[in-house]
């Protein structure tokens, strides 16, 4: 008994002695909490919405106005033409449209029924979800407050239409970011692993005494594992086209090479932590600390970004699957084109040029 | 002048808390066998890597065959091979993949120098589809002193080469060093094993960073102040004791099944020692004086 | 003569088809420096691990400080000390902290922990240095803490596997000094080494060579045995014609 005291006893002092495994034992769990709480959530607020109003009369102005003063919703736009919706939709920054036919007062005073037009970006189809639902009740509650005393209640009906991915499979929404946790996660893990196993080797020593140049020792270590996420890419969409149901709308060509740029992208990264650590340990714990958490939490696909304050709203910028999730989802699921992913492709080459030329400004020449 | 220039290199670690080398200055002269003796923590890895261009030192100035180890780094690169302390090849690779990853990465090939390595490749040539992990210690260091040599360099570093391998492996490797003296290649060689001190051309002594001496082992061996002898008696621990309370005697310490002894005054009374160790037990006891072993300079040089 | 502190038997240790150790037989007293010498490979590490309690035999006998490998592993564990150059002592501990954890685990009460451990502080002078933590003891310094460590709870044996590698020539015989210490004391020291001058200091040798001990005496008699003049030649003449040194 009192050898399990004196060992135990012993364990505490490794603990405590180990700085950085302090840091993480303390540290991670109140991040999460803070993150968890207060910061990520599913609920949805100030959501962008669009309203298309054809009638222009007192009942529809009603109900805009219920609409706009909801919590839920901000309007984003409200024009009068129906076929500037759909590029609304396609820049990304309406989730949700309102259509409110001519007749509508007409249709409630003779018919005591109207019809709403409600669309959605299904994309993400527990967003989607979501603002119908909070739609479809906002305009129910409009609909009670006509009739408080009417013996035949007014109808309202909302016709929902769930834009890109009608069926609301969760596949849209998840497959797009499973690409870019897995690229992410082989490409700089597997890569920064390879480069510090050869410092922890030794045989680093005899490759920078040699005549080979050091730039080439990095790009022989990145030309495998590029290789290897080419090929699992392939198998994941094949997988998402053919088990998942889910076809690729857009160009395949165009997402080959934007992720090809993503996996150069994670590459650098990779580089930029071996040039950091010492050991493959450390390497492997800098990516997924480091990386994994981040991609997971701020891509947004699993909490919208939106929806986070706005200093994790900034910091999600900087993580480059956050751009890489949006073309992704805009090319496959959407089946845009490169017009409008063009953004998000500079803001990712600009990252890894940066990156590439940080790594190899680090990389060191000696030992020390 | 010297292939290898070492001018007061001052190397420390931890923001200077570690001295590993301390104002070290060394010549070594092109074609010399060279060897850097001392136990560990003495700095010959610390030198090994500044001259070998992986570490910059905190003062001083070193060259190698002509070249400046600061400015013309990648020129030493070109025609040095290196063999670092630790196994350090590839052990998932087998012998004949290692062999031919080195040779490449020289811009060479196993047959371009086959001379050069036959010697030393024939023995492990019947292993070559062995992986390297696998290969017992004597083997690696053959090995590692191929992937070392493939590329024909001028000077030849290796860090303790024959640390931690048996003593029949460890005669075989200078064996081999001898043969590759004579191909005119500059080497340079670290050990803690004093007893290999002998087989280099002339060797520098170490300790704490610090240079104890340095010269051809004959004249360190005729160095050594004054005379030393060797006592024997059955039951070496209770002789040991005892010299030790014999007042003439100022050093004295075992040696294998000797007992070592330095007297106080130059000529030391050998008679008088036998009769003192008759009547302490040691019915026979012998004494003889003996000419000094590196170690034993070795251990004067750490007492001053 | 006392009752034999290590007595083994033909003991055999097989992985699948390889022999690692084949039919070693010898005995160990009390008080007895036993040098256990052999290449790399020749199985010496895998004898040691037999007889500390770590590894069973294949067949054989053997009975360490009285207790037999088979039936009491964990009674031998408790009355041996061990330590090898690679790992003894904890570096981000302290001096104290390390006796003080080893004491503890082999056993010891509280105040014999304290006195012991002042004991072995004043004995390697360390007074300065017991708040300091090990990783910044000379290594020769930290072999000596070790050895003193391994013997604290006074076992009957204490294994020591290269125990001297890398260290400087007077530290090694301080080192030695320490081996003979205990020896004086009735420990019984089984130790293993690659210096061939360190074999002179023991009373007895055995020399394994491919999982048989071929040579085993006083180191005189050896030499007699072999026609040597030292160790090394002796090591030499039966080392050189071993078969498993040569892949």
């Amino acid at each position: 008994m009192k050898q399990l005291f004196t060992f135990v006893k012993k364990e505490f002092y490794h603990v405590f002695r180990d700085r950085k495994t302090l840091l993480m034992l303390f540290g991670m769990p109140i991040a999460q909490i803070i993150l968890f709480g207060f910061a990520l959530t599913n609920e949805i607020k100030g959501s962008k919405i669009l309203i298309v109003d054809y009638a222009k009369d007192a009942a529809s102005q009603q109900l805009i106005t219920k609409l706009s003063s909801s919590n839920y919703f901000e309007i984003e736009k409200s024009f009068a033409d129906h076929n500037q919706i759909e590029a609304a939709f396609k820049e990304g920054k309406i989730k949700l449209a309102i259509i409110i036919p001519q007749s509508f007062y007409d249709d409630i005073q003779h018919f005591n029924k109207a019809q709403v037009q409600v669309i959605a970006d299904a994309s993400d189809p527990n967003m989607a979800t979501t603002l119908t639902n909070y739609a479809t009740n906002i305009i129910a509650g409009y609909q009670s407050s006509l009739s408080p005393t009417k013996k035949i209640p007014y109808r309202i009906v909302p016709q929902i239409r769930m834009l890109y991915n009608p069926e609301l499979k969760g596949a849209p929404n998840f497959v797009p970011g499973v690409m870019a946790l897995v690229l992410m996660l082989v490409c700089t893990m597997m890569t920064s692993i390879a480069i510090v196993r050869e410092k922890e080797m030794g045989t680093m020593e005899i490759l920078l005494v040699s005549p080979f140049k050091p730039v080439f020792v990095i790009i022989s270590k990145a030309i495998p594992y590029l290789l290897l996420s080419v090929i699992n890419l392939i198998i994941i969409l094949l997988l998402s086209v053919f088990v998942l149901d889910l076809p690729v709308k857009g160009s395949i060509l165009l997402l080959f090479g934007a992720s090809t740029l993503f996996i150069l992208t994670s590459l650098s990264i990779g580089l930029i932590i071996s040039t950091v650590t010492t050991s493959q340990q450390s390497a492997m714990m800098a990516s997924a600390m480091g990386m994994m958490l981040p991609t997971m939490l701020l891509t947004g696909f699993m909490f919208p970004v939106e929806n986070m304050p706005v200093p994790l709203q900034v910091l999600s910028n900087i993580v480059p699957s956050r751009w890489y999730y949006i073309i992704i989802k805009n090319v496959m699921i959407k089946g845009l084109g490169f017009s409008a992913i063009w953004k998000e492709t500079l803001i990712l080459f600009g990252m890894t040029v940066i990156l590439l030329g940080l790594s190899l400004k680090n990389f060191k020449n000696r030992l020390a | 002048m010297s292939t290898i220039e070492l001018h007061n290199i001052v190397k420390t670690y931890n923001k200077g808390s570690v001295k590993a080398v301390t104002e070290v200055s060394l010549a070594v002269a092109t074609g010399e066998l060279f060897g850097l003796i001392g136990p560990d923590g003495a700095g010959k890895t610390s030198i090994f890597r500044v001259l070998t261009t992986l570490l910059l030192a905190d003062s001083g100035t070193a060259t190698v065959n002509g070249y400046d180890v600061v400015k013309d780094y990648k020129a030493i690169r070109q025609c040095i091979g290196y063999m670092p302390g630790r196994f350090s090849l590839y052990q998932d690779l087998t012998v004949e993949e290692n062999i031919n990853f080195f040779a490449t990465l020289f811009g060479t090939t196993l047959e371009q120098n086959y001379d050069l390595v036959k010697d030393i490749y024939v023995q492990i040539e019947p292993f070559k589809k062995r992986r390297a992990g696998q290969l017992s210690g004597g083997m690696k260091q053959k090995l590692a002193l191929c992937c070392a040599l493939i590329h024909k360099p001028a000077v030849l570093f290796l860090d303790e080469p024959t640390t931690g391998v048996d003593a029949v492996s460890r005669k075989e490797f200078w064996d081999m060093l001898k043969r590759l003296k004579q191909q005119g290649i500059t080497i340079m060689v670290s050990t803690p094993y004093m007893d290999e001190a002998t087989l280099c051309d002339r060797i520098a002594l170490m300790q704490a960073g610090k240079i104890l001496s340095v010269n051809t082992p004959a004249r360190i061996i005729e160095a050594f102040p004054g005379k030393l002898y060797a006592a024997k008696a059955a039951g070496t621990s209770k002789l040991l004791r005892d010299v030790r309370a014999y007042p003439p005697a100022l050093d004295v310490y075992a040696f294998g099944e000797y007992v070592h002894i330095v007297f106080k005054n130059e000529e030391g009374n050998t008679a008088h020692l036998i009769e003192y160790l008759h009547s302490q037990g040691h019915a026979d006891a012998e004494i003889k004086e003996i000419k000094p072993a590196i170690e034993d300079c070795f251990i004067r040089l750490l007492k001053q | 003569m006392a009752e034999p502190v290590i007595k083994t038997n033909k003991l055999i240790k097989r992985f699948g088809n390889f022999v690692a150790v084949n039919e070693i037989s010898f005995e160990t007293y009390p008080g007895e420096i036993f040098g256990f010498l052999g290449a790399n490979g020749a199985g010496k590490t895998t004898a040691m691990r037999m007889l500390c309690g770590l590894s069973a035999p294949t067949s054989g006998n053997a009975t360490v400080a009285g207790f037999d490998v088979y039936k009491y592993p964990e009674k031998i564990k408790q009355n041996i000390g061990y330590m090898s150059q690679k790992f003894s002592l904890y570096e981000d501990l302290t001096v104290t902290e390390n006796i003080r954890f080893y004491a503890g685990i082999y056993g010891l009460g509280n105040n014999e922990i304290k006195e012991k451990s002042a004991a072995l502080i004043n004995q390697l002078g360390l007074q300065n240095e017991v708040k300091t933590l090990v990783a910044s003891l000379p290594l020769g310094w930290k072999q000596k803490l070790a050895f003193s460590v391994a013997i604290i709870h006074q076992p009957k044996i204490v294994f020591l596997d290269e125990p001297t590698g890398g260290v400087d020539p007077v530290t090694r015989r301080q080192f030695w000094d320490l081996i003979y210490d205990a020896a004086d004391k009735g420990v019984t020291v089984f130790v293993t080494t690659h210096y061939m001058d360190e074999a002179e200091y023991c009373n007895r040798i055995s020399i394994m060579v491919d999982g048989r001990i071929d040579a085993m005496g006083t180191p005189a008699s050896l030499k007699k045995q072999f026609s040597a003049s030292s160790m090394d030649e002796v090591f030499y003449h039966l080392a050189r014609s071993a078969k498993r040194s040569a892949d």
